[in-house]
């Protein structure tokens, strides 16, 4: 079977170009994920998990190594595809959730949600009414829906966002601690909707200040704390 | 590890615009040195750079305003052959009307500010051929409509109008014969930042609606990452780096851009 994601030898490295010098994120890391499987990234603050994260979605250039992912179209290397196949990849098959919310002045909250729906062709109303009952599931209160986000608080803003970032499946999930700021009732309902879509088989990456919220959906776990420096053992924090 | 415009490609749409190796010099100035772009079908591709780095003649070069001593510039559509910079004056003044729009920062340029909004806009389609008078009425009123301009001051001359209104009257110019590519050179500096995102806002609408593809040139770093799926950064005339507009700001590569990035408020 192959694999959705194939992560070979991936390593990166930040030049500072004011400081005159380079900062290893994280190297020579290997690993496979299959479709329906949920991938937990362990390690210490600074040990590269929302830096591998943000590589494998190309906010970031890989600085050696290969990301194979499984498209619909055929096989393609993340690190090196062309701008126009991730924004494409981006809108129909990768999706990346994490804890800020990108709100764009004077858009309600509920024209931000269906945006990726409409982005994919489906009707304005359609989209619309899909969008509303995400904002429900994940308790954003019906008067906020057509309110602009940006005056929202944290804890609302990112209601809106998980609604936007898992409002259509994909094949692959990249999530960066999107349960900080959330409520018991959210926290619920994003992880019923991530049970749903692991049912489906989408395939998911996560980074998680408390990995007990998701607990149940583990299946394996990386720990990206470099060899030699001690592992944090504490469970309450900076996982 | 840098990523060519000749990466390999899964997805099989063709670029709408190819502009390769274009240079231009001004005496002893050298304004564009071998500046190459794509932007694909209803992608927004955003320009940035300080003053002087050329982003504006590149812009002006894609309009056919300015011929580079060298280069090439292809727009992949039906009727649209070979290289446009070796069209002749005609042969760019139908091109330009009928598929490229273009709002640049100082309407003056843009716009005949003592003749009629709307008769500003029926001009485009005049130049194109359309010559009833019913025609051009319903159809001036429909792009400023598209704009967000109130119908009510359609026939109020631009110098009447605020600096938000004189905009949209140059985008519904640019949008009135629904053209291929639209430019945007600075359309909201000088707007203050609720009328900027109105205009921005309208931009966004009719990108999604219509996919127009748009080339967007600002100094403005944040109206840059909002609008754009893409970004290429200049410099004294070259461009130090390109990528998805994500990336090129969180994960800057070239020393200016870094600079630049961390510069902003």
């Amino acid at each position: 079977m192959t694999h959705v994601l194939d992560v070979r030898a991936l390593s990166k490295s930040f030049t500072m170009h004011h400081l005159g010098r380079r900062m290893q994120a994280f190297s020579d890391i290997s690993f496979t994920l299959d479709a329906g499987e949920f991938l937990l990234l362990r390690g210490q603050n600074g040990a590269g998990k929302s830096t591998l994260l943000r590589t494998l979605y190309r906010s970031y250039l890989a600085g050696a190594g290969q990301i194979l992912f499984q498209s619909r179209h055929g096989q393609i290397d993340l690190a090196r595809a062309a701008d126009v196949d991730i924004t494409h990849l981006r809108r129909s098959e990768i999706g990346f959730v994490t804890q800020f919310l990108i709100a764009r002045p004077r858009v309600s909250a509920e024209a931000l949600v269906a945006e990726p729906l409409r982005l994919a062709g489906k009707a304005s109303d359609e989209a619309l009414d899909e969008a509303r009952h995400w904002l429900s599931a994940f308790g954003v209160k019906r008067d906020l829906w057509p309110a602009y986000p940006t005056t929202f608080s944290g804890g609302e803003q990112q209601k809106v966002n998980l609604a936007r970032a898992l409002i259509l499946p994909q094949c692959l999930l990249l999530l960066d601690e999107p349960t900080a700021s959330l409520d018991v009732s959210a926290r619920a309902a994003l992880v019923r909707r991530l049970a749903d879509l692991k049912a489906s088989g989408t395939a998911m990456i996560g980074v998680f200040h408390h990995p007990g919220d998701v607990a149940s959906l583990i299946d394996r776990e990386i720990d990206l704390t470099p060899k030699g420096e001690p592992q944090e053992e504490r469970e309450d924090v900076a996982f | 590890m840098t990523l060519s415009l000749d990466a390999p490609r899964l997805v099989t749409t063709q670029p709408l615009l190819t502009a390769r190796d274009v240079s231009k010099s001004y005496g002893a100035v050298q304004a564009l040195r071998n500046v190459s772009a794509t932007a694909y079908p209803g992608e927004v591709l955003g320009i940035v750079g300080e003053s002087g780095s050329g982003k504006s003649t590149f812009l002006r070069c894609l309009n056919l305003e300015e011929t580079p001593d060298t280069g090439s510039y292809t727009l992949d559509l039906p009727d649209v052959q070979g290289n446009l910079f070796d069209l002749d004056r005609f042969g760019r003044r139908m091109l330009c009307a009928k598929r490229i729009g273009i709002v640049y920062q100082n309407p003056h340029l843009g716009l005949l500010m003592t003749h009629s909004s709307s008769g500003n806009v029926a001009e485009r389609l005049l130049i194109a051929g359309e010559r009833s008078f019913a025609t051009l009425r319903a159809k001036a009123r429909g792009a400023l409509e598209a704009s967000e301009f109130p119908l009510e001051r359609m026939d109020a001359p631009p110098i009447e109008l605020s600096g938000g209104m004189q905009q949209r009257v140059q985008l519904a110019k640019a949008i009135a014969l629904e053209p291929a590519l639209l430019l945007l050179d600075e359309p909201t500096t000088g707007l203050d930042v609720s009328v900027q995102a109105l205009v921005l806002d309208t931009l966004k609408r009719l990108q999604a609606e219509r996919r127009i593809t748009m080339v967007i040139v600002s100094h403005d770093l944040g109206v840059i990452r909002t609008m754009s799926d893409r970004v290429m950064v200049m410099r004294r005339g070259e461009v130090v780096e390109a990528g998805l507009a994500d990336q090129v700001f969180q994960d800057p590569q070239h020393a200016y851009t870094q600079q630049l990035v961390h510069a902003k408020l």
